[in-house]
């Protein structure tokens, strides 16, 4: 009981509080504002105080009252924006309202009596993670577009920075006098002039057209462009010196021959125009036809002309003159018969009678004053030139046919047939000529001369060798499997070598990681390296320390592999002071290697310094002395494992048996041959120097796939006394450019646009005027 | 009879005028010019030797504040002007090429966290621990006038971070929340905030300037997009980072310093794994910025060195050190590549070269062109035991180095246990798990 009574007492105070609260308010409120000159607001404010007293809620207060972070700078709600409108409230006035219709009424009051709720909306953890996968997905997005640009940027050779630098060269004068405003009057009048004539007068320097041509094409458009017009010009005069030179040849037939093939070109170009664009094709036979209208008109070919009466006078006495008439009658007689529709069966005579049929287009020459230069007057110019001459010549089968009348089709056919493969032929020979000739003018006597020089020393060498070979005296231990075995030992030896390799790569890849990783690490220590001197001591260190704890193995293998094998030519036995004679020595070694291009002289002069100076030692057997002793150590030995008296009678003058030692003799395998097998002048050692090897790359750095590439990548010199100042300044040019005291500002929007732009332009091609339309239609799209 | 004659034209050997250097005839015949390859060799070794010698990277140290510097900052415009800030709220401009106090203001009570200049560069902006962020007119004022911020904001907390915006009026501040701000404002127009309460750092993207970035108390560096309302993603890693910078020249990448002494350079649209872990402090690397070429970056750590590395390089190409180094707090790039800045707890900002050995000044285009083909011959024979050597021999204080090689020692064990560990356990029960992902603990979607 007491319990109810505290809660009837708890809703009591609950109420007064609410009744009394606006109360206090006003009351502070008023004293706020101590004035009291608003009477008016009181007293609403006391009038909402007792209309709340009545039961209803009272209106929420929207005074702001205090300073703070919560409320909004501009958000001043509206009066009762916090009552909701309930859907009963709607239903009351919809039943009250005669005019709305029945079917919104019993929409309206299913809804209510719907007991199906909407599902809860997610919570606000998951739509949250849902907006933040779509705002990283979009920036992700976003971030990408970057990203051709910025390999662009790691793959190039040279970056120069800052990106954006203004255009190199002479300003305008515009810009460069930025601030000047006319003043004069005759400046002014000037101006105004302009002005109507819509010249850039002040800021906007360039014309809108210029503005636009500028931005049509950027630097790199211009740049291919300029490219493919300097192709294209060098196209048109190689065009023009063949053309040139087509023309300057006097040979007739070569000039009919090449009408012929442009003829045969026509006419194959004019069948595939049938077949794939009929248009054109048809063009064309409106074109033959009008020719052939001209023909009718003219009196060209109906031998009545000046040329063709002094022919008619001499058709008497002379053959040719009468063939000549007869066919140009016969052209005549072609060029205004009439065309016949070509149908499908009819293909093969229609493409005969093409044949013969030539538009006068062709063959006319045009009117073009500069005929030196017969590129310019198109594609068929030059069978354009002399065109009786060439017409009479070029259809000889139709000369045939009208001298002998009676020779049936077939004939004609295969003596066209003929024809064609002679004048192929005479192509071919006049080509052939021509080559010839050049060749003659070009070739100097150099080359062959050279070779000889060349091969002399090399002769010489040879015969040495064969010498040396022979002269050996090694030859004593004489096995006869071991030559048979040679071949195949070879084989095996090599795939033997490249599972080695292999093996021993995967072993070597560990290794090489981490000493890879070691490579990057800058060498930190105590010392402090003041001097020159200290500098070389570390070099010393370095040679004492790391580098030989670590053997490499790439120098390593190849001296493991090493190992020579016997010279294939030792049977054949020669005396040795063979070799050894005066002869032999003038051959010196050093000067076969070096002196190859020296002159003949200096050779012999040097040749005498040297014997002179070497006169009293035997130098070349010393010297193959040595190299016998170097090719033994390489020979890989023969290991005797015997033991004598294990497993039968030992003793003195007892041998172990023949089975046993063969048993136990263990051959090793053949050694690959030695490099300087075939020179004879030089002893190539391929075992490790320690003094080089201090100065040697233990292994393939990064970019590189083998040895051969690193090392043909050290051998170019990049230094000026190798190399051209231009190549030099191209070798060395640094990879980032920065300019000095220049801000270089981050990557910016707009270059990254404009780098998209460039391969965008250089894919639409040359022809720049199409790019800005298009440009322009993007703009409109946008 | 035709009479041979010497015949000179002495426009082949006469000058025209006498500044020209003499026309030198070269012959490139390859057989007058033997042995190329030693000859580069030796010039190559020469020219290492060289570098070494020449490099003096301390320019000049600048002196005055009376506290550990704690910030430092570029002026977006003036290469000769810096901004300095202290741990007794005193803000600093600086002269470059003078090397000397252009302004003392005092701005705030206690450290000021950060400063940024404003993009135009004509006034520029300073958070602190008395909870305001304060925007400052770059000129001094006139004489016998007081120094009076342009603006002021007061804040409910503490703001650690600071960065405006690359072409807009906007900034970002970080505190106990992200926020960005119009400077017309005075209220932040957003303010991210995922479950974390405090931030280190905060930088915009400079190359798509809506993005941003900051570093979390809670070991996560998170990813913001200023147009959106809410942040992208973070990546938690083991420890906290300190400080991050984006690449200026890439617009997805950035790299962060770290309290396990290491750098991560992350692409931000892989965050499970950093692109590149950079190794090479022996305490808690505490600031790093990037070249304006994108190519490199300076970092300055609590082992008293800054150090540059190569962006994709997992070691560092240089070292610097003095023996009056302290701490190095903060380090910035120059906006013109050649020098790095590093303001430290001994209260000196120094100067240093970028790069250790280059020359000051203009060159002549003889020595442009020496200096060049020396580069070149070093980066041919860098792979050169000799070479290498020399190239890489940094001289470290004992400290340092017994730290350095302590820490090798302690990896090389660690990772022996982990092989150990895999070769002794079932096959695929341990998963190798290599450097990179060693350092993420998870990614936050």
């Amino acid at each position: 009981k007491r319990v109810r009574m505290a809660a009837a007492a708890m809703n009591d105070v609950e109420d007064d509080e609410e009744q009394l609260s606006p109360d206090d308010e006003n009351v502070i409120s008023a004293s706020e504002d101590e004035e009291g000159s608003d009477d008016e607001r009181k007293h609403a404010k006391l009038l909402e105080a007792i209309s709340s007293l009545g039961g209803r809620r009272r209106k929420k207060h929207v005074e702001r009252s205090e300073a703070s972070v919560q409320v909004s700078e501009f958000s001043v709600t509206a009066g009762g924006a916090e009552e909701k409108i309930n859907l009963c409230d709607l239903l009351g006035t919809m039943e009250k309202t005669p005019g709305a219709p029945s079917k919104t009424k019993k929409q309206l009051r299913n809804l209510q009596n719907c007991k199906e709720t909407l599902e809860l909306p997610l919570s606000k953890q998951q739509t949250e993670k849902i907006q933040r996968t779509v705002a990283y997905e979009k920036s992700t997005k976003e971030v990408s577009r970057w990203e051709s640009v910025i390999i662009q940027n790691q793959k190039a050779e040279q970056l120069v920075f800052p990106l954006k630098q203004e255009p190199a060269g002479p300003k305008r004068m515009e810009q460069v006098v930025a601030g000047w405003k006319a003043q004069t009057p005759l400046e002014q009048e000037i101006f105004s002039i302009l002005h109507s004539n819509k010249q850039p007068v002040l800021d906007p320097v360039l014309t809108p057209m210029e503005k636009a041509a500028i931005k049509a094409m950027s630097l790199e458009e211009a740049k291919i462009r300029r490219e493919e017009l300097q192709k294209a010009r060098a196209l048109q005069s190689y065009y023009e010196a063949k053309a040139k030179r087509g023309k300057r040849i006097k040979s007739k037939k070569y000039h009919r021959v090449q009408k012929k093939a442009k003829q045969k070109e026509f006419l194959k170009q004019f069948d595939e125009m049938m077949k794939t664009n009929p248009t054109a094709a048809l063009e064309e036979l409106k074109k033959m036809e009008l020719s052939r209208m001209e023909e009718r008109m003219s009196l060209k070919h109906q031998n009545s002309g000046k040329w063709a009466k002094s022919r008619a006078i001499m058709a008497k006495y002379d053959e040719s003159a009468r063939s000549a008439m007869q066919e140009q009658l016969q052209l005549n007689k072609e060029l205004t018969q009439k065309l016949v529709v070509p149908s499908d069966d009819e293909e093969e005579r229609r493409a005969e009678e093409e044949a013969n049929a030539l538009p006068d287009f062709v063959n006319e020459a045009e009117p073009v004053p500069d005929s030196a230069n017969p590129w310019m007057r198109g594609k068929l110019t030059s069978e354009a030139s002399g065109p009786d001459v060439s017409d009479v010549a070029a259809e000889p089968g139709v000369s045939d046919v009208a001298a002998e009348p009676s020779s049936g089709q077939e004939g004609e056919q295969h003596r066209e047939e003929e024809e064609e493969e002679e004048e192929e032929k005479l192509l071919r020979e006049f080509e052939r000529k021509r080559k010839l000739r050049r060749n003659e003018e070009d070739d100097l006597a150099p080359q062959p001369r050279e070779e000889r020089g060349r091969s002399s020393p090399v002769d010489m060498v040879e015969q040495v060798t064969r010498e040396e070979v022979v002269g050996e005296d090694v030859v004593e231990i004489s096995d006869d499997e071991e030559e048979d075995d040679e071949e195949e030992g070879a084989e095996v030896v090599s795939e033997f070598n490249s599972l080695f390799n292999r093996l021993m790569q995967s072993r070597r890849a560990e290794p090489q990681q981490i000493q890879a990783e070691e490579a990057e690490l800058l060498d930190e220590g105590l010392v402090y390296v003041r001097t020159m001197d200290d500098l070389e001591a570390l070099g010393q260190d370095e040679m004492a320390g790391p580098s030989n704890a670590v053997p490499d193995p790439h120098t390593q293998t190849p001296s493991a592999e090493a190992t020579t094998e016997p010279p294939s030519k030792k049977k054949k036995e020669i005396d040795p002071n063979e070799v050894l004679t005066r002869e032999a020595k003038t051959i010196t070694v050093p000067l076969v290697l070096t002196a190859v291009e020296e002159e003949e002289e200096s050779f012999a002069e040097q040749a005498a310094i040297i014997k002179e100076a070497f006169a009293g030692d035997d130098v070349i057997s010393d010297f193959l002395k040595d190299k016998r002793k170097q090719e033994e150590a390489g020979r890989p030995k023969v290991v005797d494992l015997t033991l004598p008296g294990w497993g039968e009678w030992g003793g003195v003058g007892l041998k172990p048996s023949r089975q046993k030692r063969r048993k136990f003799r263990l051959k090793a395998a053949a050694a690959p041959p030695r490099k300087d097998q075939k020179l004879p002048a030089v002893i190539i050692s391929e075992k490790r120097n320690a003094s080089i090897a201090a100065h040697q790359v233990s292994q393939l750095p990064f970019p590189f796939q083998n040895s051969a590439q690193f090392e043909s990548c050290m051998r170019s010199p990049v230094g000026q006394t190798w190399n051209t100042q231009n190549t030099v300044k191209k070798l060395t040019a640094p990879r980032v450019v920065t300019k000095l005291g220049a801000i270089i500002q981050p990557m910016a929007k707009e270059d990254f646009l404009k780098q998209k732009k460039g391969p965008e332009a250089a894919k639409q091609g040359a022809i720049p005027l199409r790019g800005t339309r298009k440009k322009g239609k993007k703009k409109d799209s946008r | 009879m035709k009479v041979k004659v010497l015949c000179r034209n002495p426009d082949d050997y006469v000058r025209e005028t006498t500044r020209d250097i003499q026309r030198v005839p070269r012959n490139y015949d390859p057989t007058l010019h033997p042995f190329e390859v030693p000859r580069e060799y030796t010039r190559a070794l020469n020219a290492t030797k060289m570098e070494r010698l020449f490099a003096k990277p301390f320019v000049a140290s600048l002196g005055g504040h009376r506290d550990g510097v704690s910030c430092l900052a570029k002026h977006a415009k003036s290469l000769s002007t810096v901004l300095s800030g202290a741990c007794d709220g005193e803000v600093k401009v600086w002269n470059l090429s003078r090397r000397e106090c252009l302004r003392t203001i005092p701005a705030h009570e206690g450290f000021v966290r950060a400063i940024c200049s404003r993009f135009c560069g004509t006034s520029f902006f300073t958070v602190g621990d008395d909870k305001t962020v304060k925007q400052w007119r770059m000129e001094a004022p006139g004489y016998r006038v007081r120094e009076e911020p342009l603006n002021t904001i007061l804040g409910k907390a503490v703001y650690t971070g600071i960065d405006h915006h690359q072409s807009e009026g906007t900034f970002a501040t970080c505190g106990q929340t992200v926020d960005i701000w119009d400077e017309q404002r005075t209220s932040p127009i957003r303010s991210f905030s995922w479950g974390v309460d405090s931030f280190s750092c905060v930088r915009y993207n400079p190359v798509e300037t809506e993005l941003l970035a900051s570093c979390a108390s809670d070991r996560s560096i998170v990813l913001y997009d200023m147009r959106e309302s809410t942040p992208l993603k973070k990546v938690i890693m083991k420890l906290r980072s300190n400080t991050l910078c984006w690449n200026p020249m890439e617009a997805y990448n950035f790299t962060c310093s770290n309290e396990d002494y290491n750098l991560y350079t992350y692409d931000m649209r892989y965050l499970e794994t950093p692109v590149t872990v950079h190794m090479d402090h022996v305490s808690a690397v505490l600031d790093v910025d990037y070249s304006p070429t994108g190519k490199e970056f300076v970092s300055a750590s609590f082992d008293r060195t800054i150090r540059i590395f190569p962006k994709d390089k997992g070691h560092s190409r240089e070292v610097y050190h003095t023996k009056r180094m302290q701490h190095v707090i903060c380090v910035r790039w120059s906006a013109d590549n050649k020098y790095v800045l590093s303001g430290s707890d001994e209260m000196n900002i120094r100067v240093w070269k970028a790069n250790a050995s280059e020359k000051l000044g203009v060159l002549t285009s003889r020595e442009k062109a020496a200096v060049q083909y020396n580069q070149k011959l070093k980066a041919k024979f860098k792979n050169h035991p000799k070479v290498r050597r020399i190239a890489h021999h940094r001289h470290l204080p004992r400290d340092i180095f017994k730290q350095k090689r302590e820490l090798r020692d302690m990896k090389e064990a660690r990772r022996r246990k982990e092989q150990n560990v895999h070769k002794h356990s079932k096959p695929g029960s341990v998963p190798i798990v290599t450097e990179k992902e060693k350092h993420v603990v998870t990614v936050v979607e």
